[in-house]
């Protein structure tokens, strides 16, 4: 039923919104600030008005180039997304139109995984790293960074399919469809959006690693996050030229967020809202 | 082709037995109806037939070759869905062009089917239209549009016009009807309503509680149901079955007269009683009388002019041969 809503109201929900969003955005308004100021102003304290110098820019360009961990960035988020997807697709298939009465507890087994710390498999990982020669190495990060988020994939797409009429896969079969026919004609077109989401969910989550892209890399595979860690520590703080390294890694994933708004709330209310 | 025969086919789920043992002889070219209340295994014995389940016991066979363990695709039946079934990210055209193209038939050979199809079927505006741009008969013919194309040696239908309206419901029974009249192909419909059972069927297979009770054409279960839930079943408005005296007057533990074989009269008759609701549809008059001893209500079919109000004392004869005995197990008495 529609409620009438006063203009007052209307108002004061509007204010109320907006200021809850900017606390939430200031973290990132306020490094996007600080990159912008002098590495003086920077230190002197809380200032929302820098001097707009963008001389921290062309410091952290010059001292270590950006396009490489740039482009490492993007090859293991979408590397991995890609892979991700790849093993996901079957397997949430299966778990969505052959369940047995173990899926559920295979379902939770896996999110179980994501509970664990990172720390607790880091020995082990790092020696396995380090005997097969896949330390700071793509493709090795692509491994790790698919294994990680694989739960979560699997998860999201188990609960799209779940939503996709089974007669229609038996009408599939019935028409001369072979295992693979019903995978790439039928379910995965119409499960296009909800892999588009899951897609869109799973760039970010790789983007944003921070873990086993710092411990597992020195130069050759170092994404932005790495970009940014090797500016907190050598040349101690440099405040200014450490949120410009920042804004500079987040602004390409604050972009494709902003463009796909609809996609990712689709994405995070795992399938829930229609 | 498409002659299917079952032999013992039995499914369990687990320990429950949806469907005991039966057989069942479809001849090619026939239209069967599989009809029966809901949850009495018709569907589930279509799907055994399609493929889509796995017979716990038992053969299949289609044209004399044994297709127990086939693919749904390797048995060459084509079906239609209740709920159509289409794929929606699909135009019509390309709906229509699925099972042509997974069987890697030329391209210019599926044009031509699908223009033939779309033109038998009124389609052929609709083509590059998506389903979710149609109306539920249109959808619906395309979803038979898609098992035409395939050229099967045998339709299934699962309760194929359950979602339309009931205009369009009557208009979709005749076309399916007369599409089989055109093609000559064995059609097998399941269905709860047992007037499409009655108008479309060559036989009629009628299913309780997985078993079948009788096999038979419409007529023959019409004239000569084998047993009460037959009887009660087909027809309609249902059989009036009763037991007690008038019963016993017959040498039978339940009686049963249609509403059609039973006269009126306001002065006299065999069983007097009281008219309860009289429903006037011009043609016909149905009558519900009670108080006649018998049963609760007494269902009579009368003509559209009889004048009969709600508490006249009415007079009821049966047509004697018509009468329909059973014994106490709910057999037929010949």
């Amino acid at each position: 039923m529609a409620r009438a809503v006063s203009r007052n109201t209307k108002i004061g929900y509007t204010i109320a919104a907006w200021i809850v969003a900017l606390i939430i955005f200031f973290p990132i308004l306020y490094t996007i600030i600080t990159s912008l100021k002098t590495e003086q102003e920077a230190i002197a304290g809380f200032d929302l008005i820098p001097s707009f110098s963008l001389s921290s820019y062309e410091t952290v360009q010059s001292q270590n180039n950006y396009w490489r961990p740039f482009t490492n960035s993007v090859i293991l988020a979408v590397g991995s997304t890609l892979l991700a997807l790849i093993v996901a697709i079957p397997a949430a298939w299966a778990m969505a139109f052959s369940p047995t009465r173990r899926t559920k507890d295979i379902l939770m087994w896996m999110l179980s995984t994501k509970m664990m710390p990172a720390v607790a498999v880091l020995v082990p990982i790092y020696l396995i790293f380090l005997r097969t020669g896949l330390m700071d190495t793509r493709i090795g990060l692509v491994m790790i960074l698919m294994l990680m988020n694989l739960p979560i994939v699997v998860w999201m797409l188990y609960t799209y399919f779940r939503e996709i009429p089974g007669e229609i896969l038996e009408a599939a079969r019935m028409d001369g469809a072979t295992l693979k026919d019903e995978i790439l004609y039928v379910l995965t077109p119409m499960a296009v959006p909800g892999i588009a989401s899951t897609l869109l969910l799973n760039i970010i989550l790789a983007w944003n690693e921070a873990f086993w892209t710092i411990q597992l890399t020195t130069t050759n595979a170092a994404p932005l996050s790495a970009f940014i860690a090797s500016f907190s520590s050598p040349q101690g703080l440099f405040w200014a030229k450490l949120s410009a390294a920042s804004t500079m890694a987040i602004a390409p994933i604050l972009i494709l967020g902003w463009f796909s708004q609809k996609q990712l709330v689709r994405g995070l209310t795992f399938g829930a809202v229609k | 082709m498409g002659r299917i025969t079952l032999e013992g086919v039995a499914k369990r789920f687990g320990d429950v037995e949806v469907i005991p043992p039966l057989n069942l002889d479809i001849e090619d070219g026939e239209f069967v109806v599989f009809v029966g209340p809901s949850g009495c295994g018709k569907s589930t014995l279509l799907r055994l037939i399609a493929g889509l389940e796995d017979v716990s016991d038992g053969r299949i066979l289609i044209d004399g070759t044994d297709a127990t363990d086939a693919s749904p695709a390797k048995r060459g039946l084509a079906m239609v869905f209740q709920s159509y079934a289409l794929y929606p990210h699909m135009s019509v055209r390309k709906n229509i062009a699925f099972p042509m193209k997974m069987a890697g038939i030329p391209a210019d050979e599926q044009n031509r089917r699908i223009e033939a199809a779309a033109k038998a079927l009124n389609l052929t505006n609709y083509l590059d239209r998506r389903p979710g741009q149609l109306s539920g008969g249109q959808r619906q013919r395309v979803a038979i549009g898609r098992a035409i194309v395939r050229e099967p040696s045998a339709f299934l239908f699962d309760e194929p016009l359950s979602n339309l309206d009931a205009a369009l419901r009557v208009g979709m029974r005749l076309e399916i009807s007369e599409l089989h009249n055109r093609l000559k192909t064995t059609m097998i419909y399941v269905t709860h309503d047992q007037v499409e059972a009655m108008t479309m069927a060559d036989k009629i297979v009628v299913l309780h509680a997985g078993r079948i009770e009788q096999v038979g054409s419409p007529l023959d279960l019409y004239n000569a149901p084998k047993n009460a839930f037959v009887a009660g079943f087909i027809g309609s408005p249902r059989m009036n079955l009763f037991s007690g005296p008038a019963a016993a007057e017959y040498g039978a533990e339940t009686i049963g007269v249609r509403p059609e074989h039973i006269s009126v009269s306001p002065d006299s008759g065999k069983w007097k009683g009281r008219i309860g609701v009289s429903e006037h549809l011009g043609s016909d008059t149905f009558l519900y009388v009670e108080d006649t001893g018998l049963a609760e209500t007494i269902t009579v079919r009368s003509d559209g002019e009889v004048n009969l109000r709600h508490g006249d004392t009415v007079w009821l004869t049966p047509n004697e041969d018509k009468i329909h005995r059973f014994d106490k197990a709910g057999d037929r008495i010949a």
